[in-house]
C-alpha cells in the first residue's frame, strides 16, 4: 500500500470532509436539510482550523 | 387526537434491530442497506472505507487496549473501541498482519486519529440505523 505524506491543511480537511458528510447523511429528515447540514458543518470545521491555526500561529509569538 | 391515531398508523413497526445493529457494524453503511436506504448507506460507506483507508496509507498506529492511570487508560482502550468499531475493516486490516508501530510524525498521528474516527463515525451510522430500525426515523 502506497504511503501517503499530507500537511496539516490537508488532512485537516480531509476529516472535515468526511466527518461533514456522515454528520449530514445521518441527522436532517430531507435530503435538501442533509446537504445544508453537511455543507454547514464543513464550512465550520475549516472556520475552526483556519482560526485555531492562527491563534496558535500568534500565540507561538 | 386523530393526528395521534394518523401519526401511529403510519409508523413504520419496530423491526429486529439486534441484525440491523450487526451489519451496521460489520460492514459501514449495512444497515442502511439493509433498511432499504441504500444512498445514504453508499455515502456512509464511502466516507467511512475512504477515511479507514487514508489512515492506512498514512500509517497511522492501531490501538492496543492498556490500562494504568486513567487518562492511558481512557486513551487505549477508548482507542482500540474506535478502532474495534470500523468492524470488517479493522478484522480484516489486523488479520492481515497490520502492525505499525506507533511512531514520531505528524503524518503517523493523523494516520492513527483517522483510524479511530472512521470508527466513531461508524458508531453514530449505527445509532442512526437503530433509530430507523425501531422507527424512531423516517
Amino acid at each position: 500500500m502506497p504511503k501517503m505524506n499530507l500537511s496539516h491543511f490537508e488532512a485537516a480537511i480531509l476529516f472535515a470532509l468526511f466527518s461533514s458528510v456522515v454528520l449530514g447523511v445521518i441527522t436532517k429528515r430531507t435530503d435538501a436539510e442533509r446537504l445544508r447540514y453537511g455543507v454547514r458543518c464543513f464550512a465550520y470545521f475549516v472556520a475552526a482550523l483556519i482560526g485555531l491555526g492562527w491563534l496558535m500561529k500568534l500565540g507561538h509569538g | 387526537m386523530a393526528t395521534n391515531v394518523k401519526a401511529q398508523a403510519a409508523a413504520p413497526p419496530a423491526r429486529g434491530w439486534y441484525g440491523v445493529i450487526l451489519l451496521a457494524w460489520l460492514v459501514p453503511g449495512g444497515g442502511h442497506f439493509l433498511l432499504k436506504r441504500p444512498g445514504r448507506g453508499a455515502l456512509l460507506l464511502a466516507s467511512v472505507a475512504i477515511m479507514f483507508l487514508l489512515g492506512l496509507m498514512m500509517r497511522g498506529a492501531m490501538f492496543q487496549p492498556q490500562t494504568g492511570d486513567v487518562l492511558t487508560t481512557i486513551i487505549y482502550c477508548g482507542g482500540f473501541l474506535g478502532d474495534l468499531a470500523s468492524g470488517l475493516f479493522y478484522l480484516l486490516t489486523v488479520w492481515l498482519g497490520y502492525a505499525q508501530p506507533d511512531m514520531a510524525g505528524h503524518v503517523h498521528d493523523y494516520g492513527a486519529k483517522f483510524l479511530v474516527a472512521a470508527g466513531l463515525l461508524n458508531v453514530l451510522a449505527m445509532v442512526d440505523a437503530y433509530e430507523i430500525a425501531t422507527g424512531e426515523k423516517e
